[in-house]
């Protein structure tokens, strides 16, 4: 499956609830889901700190795709990291880098992403795409 | 209840408030965030529209028509606070760009004064904007900054704060309701105790103008600093008051229009009180229409309005009490209406967003207060503040929403 069709594949899971706390209930789950990184890699070089909550960033490269594993102290901050590392994992630093993550927007979760709810989740991405960059 | 009080008609109170009346992602909109910023009266909407329609001109400069009646206004506005707050004079009634711009300039200008040895006390629930500007003139004139502790319940240690004290010190600056923990402090204790080393006193009034009168004279604190905005009125406006004497004394803090008497290259001296605070155009709306909101809160019975948040901070405690894991930051015996806390096993961030969902806001975070999260060792808390415009059917709604989103989380 390429990035773009993982993408819409999340939109059309999302496309059933039209109640947001259904929304949320999805995410929390996810949230639930998404195995724990490691605590011996919960250092602060790995650490994105928001204001609200914070986010442990774990990449990794075999030279040809990209790896992410990550965590965060909040439930919702987490299963939004779920989604994005389902999109990004196993594809190449240049598919990474030039992705516009659209499936965000589409399924209502921008406002997540916006530098006034410092959850994180802006600089998380940000720092995906810059570990890509940095291998293309 | 006290039998005396008349009861406060918030049916009607709520119809003054636009913006109550609305729904968000499809639910009526709560507003608990009152501690951020209240929500406006129709009264101050019309005023901001009709400077801007009719009187829009500046001020202190024109020999026009228009300029004299903006100017006018904003005088009368400030003598208007004046009453509100029963300062001694007009001129003592500063208008800055909010709280932390009062604290700055106090910072600065009577910082300008102090020496290296000095010593200035603030409290551990201070906001970050009466801690940050006084570590910044520590660093600039040599001074020491002392911290007052709190007890587990989130009251000063008021030994401590004796202890403090000594010739040494220069400035107390406290405030006068924590916006995290909704305590309120000792304020004329606090004041009579500075004084008697000659320290002297500026009170962060932002959370208390809009809860209880302030009388800056009976406080007899030396300042008193509070943001437009959460006591109704716009924002980018507010109100630092001073003792004549004080301000007298202090250097101007910014340059510029308006503030000067005469300019020379060789030498320029400057204007009066409060000019010489005030330079530049100031927010000449939001100064008069700060006046509008403080008329339309004069009246109202405050004592009616303290007995109604009362009422609903009670209620709201024993109804959060009974929900599993709940634990109330800020439970001191004199609190204001503001409720912090945290829900055992959950993020404030996640539950606030799933009350946001269900058309409840609340803030969550450290509040800027961190230093006061590091001594709970908690990340933040969900804080609902409320406004006398709030009722006890909306508390209900907060609860059962509350329920719903633990649920969801555990
Ligand atoms: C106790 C306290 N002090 C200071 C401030 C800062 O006020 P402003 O941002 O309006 O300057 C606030 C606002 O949150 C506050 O609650």
């Amino acid at each position: 499956m390429t990035l773009q069709e993982k993408e819409q594949e999340i939109i059309d899971e999302f496309a059933i609830y039209d109640d947001w706390m259904d929304k949320y209930e999805y995410i929390i789950e996810l949230g639930k889901e998404l195995p724990l990184i490691d605590d011996s890699l919960k250092t602060d070089n790995r650490l994105i700190e928001g204001c609200q909550s914070r986010v442990w960033l774990n990449t990794d490269f075999d030279g040809e795709n990209m790896q992410f594993s990550a965590d965060s102290d909040a439930i919702i901050t987490k299963g939004i990291i779920a989604l994005l590392v389902r999109v990004f994992n196993n594809e190449s630093p240049k598919n990474i880098a030039s992705s516009s993550l659209r499936f965000i927007e589409e399924i209502g979760l921008h406002e997540h992403l916006s530098p006034t709810r410092s959850n994180g989740l802006a600089s998380m991405i940000r720092t995906m795409k810059m570990e890509a960059l940095k291998k293309v | 209840m006290n039998e005396t009080i008349a009861k406060l008609d918030v049916a009607q109170i709520r119809l003054e408030f636009p913006t109550l009346h609305q729904e968000v992602y499809g639910k009526p909109l709560i507003y608990f965030d009152n501690g951020a910023t209240a929500q406006k009266p129709k009264s101050v909407i019309d005023a901001i529209s009709k400077y801007y329609s009719k009187d829009n001109a500046n001020i202190h400069r024109g020999v026009h028509h228009l300029s004299q009646i903006a100017t006018e206004q904003y005088e009368e506005a400030r003598k208007i606070i004046q009453k509100s707050i029963n300062a001694p004079a007009s001129e003592q009634v500063l208008f800055t760009k909010g709280t932390t711009d009062g604290i700055n300039l106090v910072a600065f200008s009577f910082g300008q004064l102090l020496k290296e040895g000095d010593e200035i006390i603030i409290s551990e629930m201070e906001h970050h904007s009466n801690i940050v500007p006084w570590q910044m003139l520590c660093e600039r004139q040599g001074c020491t900054l002392k911290v007052i502790p709190i007890n587990e319940k989130g009251e000063l240690k008021m030994d401590v704060f004796e202890s403090f004290l000594s010739n040494k010190t220069k400035l107390v600056a406290v405030t006068h309701i924590s916006n995290t923990l909704g305590t309120i402090n000792p304020i004329k204790s606090i004041v009579d105790k500075a004084h008697a080393v000659g320290a002297k006193v500026l009170i962060d009034g932002a959370q208390s103008i809009q809860h209880a009168k302030v009388d800056v004279q009976d406080l007899d604190c030396d300042f008193f600093v509070f943001s437009g905005h959460k006591v109704f009125g716009p924002t980018g406006v507010g109100v630092l008051y001073g003792k004549k004497e004080v301000l007298d004394e202090m250097p101007p803090y910014q340059g510029g229009g308006d503030m000067i008497a005469k300019v020379t290259f060789e030498k320029t001296t400057y204007n009066e009180l409060p000019h010489k605070f005030e330079a530049g155009t100031p927010n000449i709306a939001g100064g008069i229409c700060l006046a509008t909101a403080f008329e339309y809160l004069n009246s109202i019975d405050m004592d009616a309005i303290h007995a109604h948040e009362q009422d609903l901070l009670t209620y709201a405690e024993s109804e959060l009490k009974q929900i599993d894991g709940v634990r109330l930051i800020g439970t001191a015996d004199n609190k204001t209406s503001v409720v912090s806390f945290i829900v055992e096993g959950t993020h404030p961030f996640d539950v606030g967003t799933l009350l946001d969902k269900q058309g409840i806001a609340v803030r969550t975070g450290h509040h800027c207060t961190q230093p006061l999260m590091d001594i709970f060792k908690i990340p933040g808390t969900v804080r609902a503040s409320f406004a006398f415009y709030n009722t006890k059917e909306e508390i209900d709604v907060f609860i059962t929403a509350l329920k719903r989103s633990v649920n969801m989380l555990l």
